[in-house]
């Protein structure tokens, strides 16, 4: 896959020129199409995976549906596409979709390099340590002379370079390709941590480990994992649209606006802030091209940040993640809208 | 003794009986336990099979779990194969991310292919009988797929998947290819130079790039060399991929058939006074095809199995779907059953695929026979 990409890079160089003449205008290609195309993993659970009726479910899918919902009032007029880790970016240089929402890592050089602008993280990761509780390891210190699970080429792998120096202790590295491989090589004991981000670690550990609570995940995190939609560099308006979708989701929980309590909020309430997020007092759609109800529909299709995440990664799914850093900035976590 | 002969002399006993006819399986015994070697090895791999074949027989079967809506069943002490999770998965497995309520079309298509498959692999019905079933057969599943007419609702090509588009690319895969893999080769051999240049550098370059790079390319980046105007159906434009790359394989196992005839043939068939194309129909092809067949039959199998390239596209093919039906975190721990379905599901259609082309083979070689006489 490493040729393919490099490959594709040569290509897409000569590319971008194109790519960047013919998207103009996304707000008109997608009110054009009828739909919202966003490129999504597919393969990841709370993120974007399909269900045994063949539905899609997850974090960056009801980011799409939100966006749907802003510029149709429909959260249903969003499509998926199944892509790759080298795929999901050159679908939207390319003009296939509309927006990538596919747990892609907000960084410098993706960002500046290529041609694209990622949007507020929708979702904030790290990378974690998993041991077994009987080894009774409670910081990352102590793991001196332990061997580790990691991919090569990964961000884990950086990670634990850096863990060494940092904490001037020596571990031994067992390097295998396969993300699967590494559970059945860590739950049968071939190696005593094992390093993947936070959200990962919680999926493997809820859903492979023989007893889940014979595990535990250590609490430093290290690295910075920003994970959110990415747009096309080339269409201030579009992402605008995107971009206060997603703050439509925060600032609503910051608000108690919900998806059930919405209509009530929309004809009760007194909160300026309230009044003015679902366009009573003010025509808040104007300066995006969308009509006033935008968020309201936005917050009626798939709810404030709080329920879209409980639903997908949080207490309410198999993950069971805590909100962390996800929290709102009110509660000591990352989640923070500009006033409306 | 003046005349010397081979024969037994009459010396007045009965002529000795013929020796009795061994059975079949004491025949097998006889040679499995020749020697005292051969003997002991013949028990070693014995022990050795029932000693995996027990724990095999075990766990895909005997203590296997074969419906359970609840995972937690396939956890239990002792619990073999988890086949509950196809039971679970089987939709998406199957028809991907094609809505819910409409994927009996799919089953409807599925069922199509296999039926006339199986209505007509014994050639009993005529040729354009059974070639202008596949037609039918064909454009029914493409409605069935699409929608938007006789009432059924429409169905984009985004979220096509499973086995009907599985069905779907390698139909349009041989049905396109064959004739231009004909093309090709009779192009290749031609008495112009340019077009012989063209074709084998056609053919060349096809050949020189992995099928994922000519996907790659024709999904994603031929748009930015097309005009805005000029809108082709991703999955139309990665099928003609899939065509070409067919084609240029194929023709050169046609190539193979046409040089292995030998040139009396045509030579003949001119003295005769056919034009180009009668010898074409009636010596050439007929001859040619049924020498590559059983290379071009590994090409159309090998298409078979390129449609899981499909994935790249953003289609649930069947491995795809499968892939991502067992990331469910419920589920996930029973990857294997899920991959050993799908195993079974190719081998199953290629088999099938590669006994129907060792039959047309026995057939073209009978009736060669037959001509020669």
């Amino acid at each position: 896959m490493n040729t393919l990409a490099a490959l594709l890079c040569a290509g897409l160089g000569a590319a971008a020129a194109l790519g960047s003449a013919a998207s103009a205008g996304t707000l008109d290609t997608v009110r054009q199409n009828g739909v919202v195309k966003c490129a999504v993993n597919g393969s990841r659970p709370g993120f974007s995976s399909v269900d045994s009726h063949g539905a899609w479910h997850g974090i960056d899918i009801d980011t799409c549906r939100a966006v749907a919902a802003a510029v149709f009032g429909d959260p249903s007029k969003a499509q998926f596409l199944k892509t790759n880790n080298q795929t999901r970016l050159t679908a939207l240089q390319t003009g296939e979709v509309d927006l990538t929402a596919a747990n892609t890592t907000w960084t410098r050089a993706r960002d500046t390099d290529l041609g694209l602008d990622f949007i507020s993280p929708t979702f904030y990761d790290g990378q974690g340590l998993m041991v077994a509780k009987e080894l009774g390891v409670t910081s990352v210190a102590e793991l001196d002379g332990a061997s580790v699970c990691v991919r090569p080429g990964s961000t884990s792998e950086r990670v634990v370079a850096d863990i060494q120096k940092k904490y001037d202790i020596s571990l031994s590295l067992v390097v295998i390709e396969d993300q699967k491989e590494i559970n059945t090589a860590f739950f049968g004991g071939r190696c005593d941590v094992a390093v993947q981000s936070s959200s990962g670690l919680s999926s493997t550990r809820a859903a492979v480990a023989p007893n889940p609570d014979d595990y535990v995940i250590l609490p430093e995190l290290f690295g910075k994992d920003p994970m959110g939609p990415v747009v096309r560099q080339d269409d201030a308006q579009w992402r605008d649209i995107v971009q206060w979708t997603i703050y439509t989701l925060f600032q609503a929980e910051e608000s108690g606006v919900t998806a059930a309590n919405v209509d009530e909020m929309r004809e009760t309430s007194d909160d300026p802030a309230v009044r003015r997020l679902l366009g009573v007092d003010d025509a808040g759609g104007e300066g995006l091209g969308l009509d006033k109800d935008w968020a309201y529909n936005v917050i009626k299709a798939v709810g404030n940040y709080s329920e879209v995440f409980e639903r997908n990664v949080g207490m309410g799914s198999p993950l069971k993640l805590p909100r962390g850093i996800n929290a709102l900035y009110t509660e000591g976590g990352l989640i923070y809208s500009p006033p409306l | 003794m003046s005349v010397t002969s081979f024969a037994t002399p009459g010396t007045g006993a009965a002529p000795r009986p013929a020796p009795e006819a061994e059975g079949r399986a004491a025949g097998t015994l006889r040679r499995l336990f020749r020697s005292p070697l051969s003997g002991a090895l013949t028990l070693v791999i014995a022990l050795v099979l029932v000693a995996v074949a027990w724990p095999l027989l075990r766990w895909a079967v005997i203590d296997a779990v074969w419906y359970a809506p609840d995972p937690a069943a396939c956890r239990a002490e002792g619990a073999g194969a988890c086949w509950a999770v196809i039971v679970e998965k089987h939709r998406v497995i199957l028809f991907g991310a094609f809505p819910y309520e409409q994927q009996w079309r799919g089953a409807v298509i599925v069922a199509l292919w296999l039926g006339w498959a199986l209505l007509t692999a014994p050639r009993l019905l005529p040729l354009a009988v059974r070639l202008g079933g596949w037609v039918v057969v064909f454009l029914v599943s493409l409605v069935l797929m699409r929608g938007g007419i006789l009432g059924l609702a429409p169905v984009g090509t985004d979220l096509w998947g499973g086995l009907p588009l599985t069905f779907l690319i390698f139909g349009g895969t041989v049905a396109g290819g064959l004739p231009l893999a004909v093309a090709l080769a009779l192009g290749r051999r031609s008495d112009w130079p340019v077009i012989s240049f063209l074709c084998a550098a056609f053919v060349e370059c096809v050949r020189g790039f992995p099928l994922l790079v000519v996907l790659f390319f024709a999904a994603l980046i031929l748009p930015l060399f097309l005009p805005p105007e000029l809108t082709i159906d991703k999955l139309l434009r990665a099928e003609i991929g899939m065509i070409v790359f067919f084609a240029a394989y194929a023709a050169e196992a046609v190539r193979g058939g046409l040089q292995a005839l030998p040139d009396g043939q045509e030579e003949a068939a001119k003295a005769l006074g056919m034009s180009y194309w009668l010898r074409l129909r009636k010596v050439v092809l007929p001859q040619a095809i049924a020498v590559a067949l059983p290379a071009l039959f590994n090409d159309i199998i090998r298409a078979f199995k390129n449609t899981t390239f499909f994935s790249i596209l953003g289609l649930f093919d069947v491995l795809g779907a499968t892939k991502a039906a067992l990331q469910d975190p419920d589920w996930v721990r029973y990857g294997l059953e899920g991959y050993l379905f799908v195993f079974l599901l190719y081998f199953l259609i290629c088999t099938g695929l590669s006994l129907y082309g060792r039959s047309i083979e026995r057939d073209n070689l009978r009736r060669l026979r037959r001509a020669g006489e």
